[in-house]
């Protein structure tokens, strides 16, 4: 009559849909508390799950609901009274503070009230790439997950057949062997010379027969010892065990440097982050292992931390090859390229001092561009700049210089840019390798 | 003890089965129990948030607002701030109960006992669920809307679905028939339009048509009298189901617009009587599953580890915060009902002088069984309270009445826990949990369908309480959606 039914094999995730129709509902607030959140995350960290706190507006449920604290008149019912006679006035707590008020006022604030809930990876990726406006092929190629390989991974007591270590296996049959005494097949064979000595001895005395009996107990003890101890049991066996892991491709850096003087506000470096974020990203997905280095420059070059890189600010004027050299020196002492791909990423509003880029434009082609996968190269400029500078020819000193070295060099990407939206192209060559 | 039904805390198919059968045996024999048949289910924790999230249902359609309830409860539990319901019942026949994979099992024996026996019986007794609650129905129904919103959302677009979708939740209590059933589509009405659709055509039949030749169809037929553009032939007013009027008389509503708001005011009215029934219906649950699970120790089936680990969970259950206490958070129904229902026990079986005043028709009689039974087949929250609320469970939860008036800056104690106090507590209290009044009184009172077709809607203010003036405007303003035209809600004073 009773059924019990088991449902926990079920497909999960029934209330995906609904799920995915509360995404889409609170686009808007989500978009604006991922880029925040975006924003104040490591450059690494931008592919993981993460809390998302967004306002309850858009996604509001009103319903009509009495309001007794406006006006009117009411009575209600509470529990634990302690010293209350009737006719005693009890003060209203402030603000929905404590008492039986507490649950009135949270209805009431809900309108205010944050609601905060979890992302998982890849609806984050989906709100990052959709700003970036990244073409789908691109989006699928990075959510991509590595290949992977299976890699010995130490001994375990279950497993197939095929995977027995025989060593293992061999090594505890004798200690358990030794352990519990088993008598070895030489040893039987010596008690069965010593009884067929006696036997075929003629006449028999008395002694000898009674020698004949302890050595035919013996002997039978010794036998079924040896039944019982089996030499190899069930619990010696070991396999060798193996364990997924990812392809070791090969390892990357990406050097981002970056302009930081006065001239680069909190608009311009937040791009220049997304830039940085989507290279990453890139590179995450084809190296096992990706090391970030920041260089920042203002007349002087220094390889600080992400936090000082993006946060702090110096005073001072700009020369961006001192960059370059400090790249250099790093990737000297701790890069060589034998075991590195070399990836830069370079940000800056384009201005350096005058006779600078002819330095940099000679670095880039004679030492540079010869160590580098890609060298990818951003102008940050506002959007009354980016009218005047319409064409790709004309340009600040700094740009000019670089379209020279983007002509001999196709893995040397420059783009101008005013707003998300325009850093994709910057990787277009990149991606397209990687399509291929 | 061999008797045990089970020692450990693991359980298994075997051993539920087993315990189902000596909690039917004693559900049906010594409380005389009456059920749907049970389908219980074991779930995991996961699957207990999906149910949560789409409002206990097995099923549901699709909508964003289970979306935002399921990321809420799911944070939640992860950090965890909440732990997961032991269980999930479904007023519907067979019975369903969600357990949860995680618990023990004596919390499944606990549950198996509230959910199945405590809950069912409520379900299928209680006259507020015989009267508006179609058991049998529902999970096809909740089938067909499920199928019937997401082919919609096929055919017109998901922002469209869902635009009607969150009007019509807002209006969800204001969606419900309080005082009589839900009118079928009238009869008359169908087999009226039928006639003139027919009378029609016999005028306009030509024999001429007959002559055409083959291949040639008769101009196209008469435009039909559908649901579109009959609206407001026969306008009932006043109207207090908000939903009920818009889905019948909205003038800009397409037909698939009026059956999803059917769709929502149904689920509505099947909700209604649990929101009317919530004291009661836990109360008779957690008083089954007490005196279930005391009975099964009596009588040697589970041991003292297992009635103290019952007992540990009963107790929380049943906690009541004082009014002053950060914890609390309104009255707790299952503490309030379980100490009503327990008392009724007690009034039977041991009165004293003071219940034999208050509650002579069965003070002393010893058959509680039969008075718990009446109490819970023929009351709801408000009628239970003003008629068995004792004078000793008042002490017992030191109940106090508070007068409040907006202007004042205090509240006035205007009667407590004493013997000049213990009617106008009870009768307070009672309203307190009387639908009727706690919802706003907003009804329909006219339209303008000649002129510039504004709707005029009237709440009622119950003793001078206005209407909270931001969600006053955002719920207005989803009528405004569904009407299609301007609406004008104005509070007048009873």
């Amino acid at each position: 009559m009773t059924h019990f039914i088991d449902r926990r094999l079920n497909p999960k995730g029934k209330s995906l849909a609904n799920r995915q129709r509360f995404l889409r509902r609170a686009r808007n607030q989500i978009r604006e508390a991922v880029q925040k959140s975006l924003k104040d995350s490591a450059v690494a960290d931008i592919a993981k799950e993460r809390k998302i706190k967004i306002s309850t507006k858009g996604t509001k449920e009103p319903r009509f609901r009495l309001d007794p604290k406006a006006a009117g008149e009411r009575d209600f019912v509470l529990p634990g009274n302690k010293e209350f006679m009737p006719g005693d006035e009890i003060k209203k707590p402030r603000s929905g503070e404590g008492g039986g008020r507490g649950k009135d006022a949270a209805d009431y604030a809900e309108g205010e009230d944050d609601f905060e809930f979890v992302m998982s990876q890849d609806e984050v990726l989906d709100i990052f790439f959709e700003d970036l406006e990244l073409p789908n092929l691109v989006r699928t190629t990075l959510k991509e997950t590595p290949n992977k390989t299976w890699k010995r991974s130490g001994i375990t007591t279950a497993g197939s057949p095929t995977q027995i270590n025989l060593i293992r296996t061999m090594r505890n049959a004798q200690g358990r062997r030794l352990a519990m005494r088993r008598p070895k097949l030489k040893d039987v064979q010596e008690l069965q010379n010593q009884l067929d000595l006696l036997e075929r001895e003629q006449p028999q005395s008395d002694d000898t027969r009674e020698r004949i009996c302890a050595l035919k107990a013996e002997l039978a003890k010794a036998i079924a010892r040896r039944k019982w101890v089996g030499f190899i049991d069930p619990v010696d066996v070991r396999y060798n065990a193996f364990t997924e892991q990812p392809v070791p491709t090969s390892q990357a850096v990406m050097f981002c440097l970056m302009d930081v003087s006065g001239s680069m506000g909190e608009r311009e470096k937040d791009l220049a982050k997304r830039f940085y974020m989507l290279l990453h990203l890139f590179l995450k997905r084809r190296y096992e292992k990706v090391d970030i280095v920041f260089i920042r420059h203002t007349h002087d070059a220094q390889e600080v931390d992400e936090q000082e890189f993006f946060y702090s600010r110096q005073s001072g004027g700009t020369i961006v090859s001192t960059a370059l050299d400090k790249m250099l020196e790093i990737q000297r002492e701790r890069y060589t390229t034998s075991d590195w791909n070399i990836y830069a990423a370079q940000a800056s509003d384009g201005y350096t001092q005058s006779g600078d880029a002819r330095r940099c434009v000679e670095m880039l082609n004679a030492e540079i561009m010869p160590l580098c996968q890609y060298y990818a190269y951003i102008e940050i400029l506002d959007e009354r700049e980016m009218e005047v500078f319409a064409s790709e020819d004309s340009g600040a000193e700094l740009w000019r210089a670089y379209r020279t070295v983007a002509d001999v060099w196709p893995n040397f990407a420059t783009k101008r840019i005013s707003k998300p939206a325009d850093i994709f192209p910057v990787f277009r060559e990149l991606f397209k390798k990687a399509e291929a | 003890m061999t008797d045990l039904l089970f020692s450990e805390a693991e359980w298994d198919f075997a051993t539920l089965d087993r315990t189902y059968k000596a909690i039917e045996e004693i559900a049906l024999n010594d409380l005389k129990l009456d059920v749907y048949p049970n389908q219980i289910e074991v779930i995991s924790s996961e699957q207990m948030l999906d149910a949560y999230s789409s409002l206990g249902m097995p099923l549901m359609y699709n909508h964003w607002s289970f979306g935002k309830l399921f990321a809420r409860e799911d944070t939640l539990y992860r950090a965890g701030y909440s732990a997961l319901a032991y269980e999930i019942v479904i007023n519907s026949s067979p019975c369903i109960s969600y357990l949860l994979e995680e618990n023990t099992m004596t919390m499944q024996a606990l549950v198996m006992a509230h959910a199945a026996f405590g809950h069912n019986h409520f379900f299928k007794n209680n006259y507020l669920f015989r009267q508006w609650t179609n058991a049998e129905g529902i999970l096809d129904y909740l089938a067909f809307a499920k199928r019937y919103i997401s082919a919609c959302e096929e055919r017109h677009g998901r922002d469209e679905v869902e635009a009607v979708l969150d009007a019509a939740h807002a209006l969800m209590d204001q969606g419900v028939f309080r005082y009589r059933r839900p009118p079928k589509p009238s009869r008359e009405r169908i087999l009226e339009k039928r006639r003139r659709r027919a009378e029609y055509e016999e005028e306009a039949y030509n024999e001429l048509w007959r002559t055409l030749p083959a291949g040639v169809d008769p101009p196209a037929s008469p435009p039909t009298l559908d649901a579109e553009d009959d609206f407001g032939e026969e306008m009932k007013l006043p109207e207090e189901n908000l939903l009920y009027f818009l889905e019948k008389n909205s003038p800009t509503l397409k037909a698939w617009q009026r059956e999803t708001l059917r769709i929502v005011r149904n689920l509505a009215q099947y909700f209604y009587p649990q929101r009317q029934t919530k004291v009661m219906n836990e109360g008779c649950a957690t008083f089954v599953h007490h005196t279930i699970m005391n009975l099964m120790f009596d009588r040697g089936l589970i041991s003292d580890g297992s009635l103290l680990e019952f007992l540990h969970s009963h107790t929380s259950v049943v906690f009541q915060p004082e009014f002053s206490d950060p914890r609390y958070n309104g009255l707790n129904p299952y503490a309030l009902g379980y100490a009503m229902m327990s008392d009724i026990r007690r009034i039977a079986e041991h009165p004293t002088e003071e219940d034999r005043e208050w509650f002579p028709s069965f003070a002393g009689s010893g058959d509680w069984v039969g008075a718990l039974k009446d109490a819970w087949a023929n009351y709801r929250d408000e009628s239970f309270i003003e008629q068995f609320l004792s004078p000793k469970v008042m002490r017992d939860f030191r109940l106090f009445a508070l007068f409040d008036k907006a202007e004042d800056s205090t509240f006035r104690v205007s009667a407590i826990h004493n013997e000049q106090g213990y009617r106008r507590v009870r009768s307070l209290l009672a309203r307190q949990y009387d639908a009727g009044t706690a919802d706003p009184n907003i009804q329909v009172v006219d339209a303008n369908l000649k002129g510039d077709r504004t709707l005029f809607l009237e709440h009622h203010m119950h003793r001078g309480v206005p209407l909270h003036h931001t969600t006053k405007d955002l719920v207005t303003s989803h009528i405004e959606t569904l009407w299609g035209h301007d609406v004008v809600l104005e509070e007048v004073a009873d």
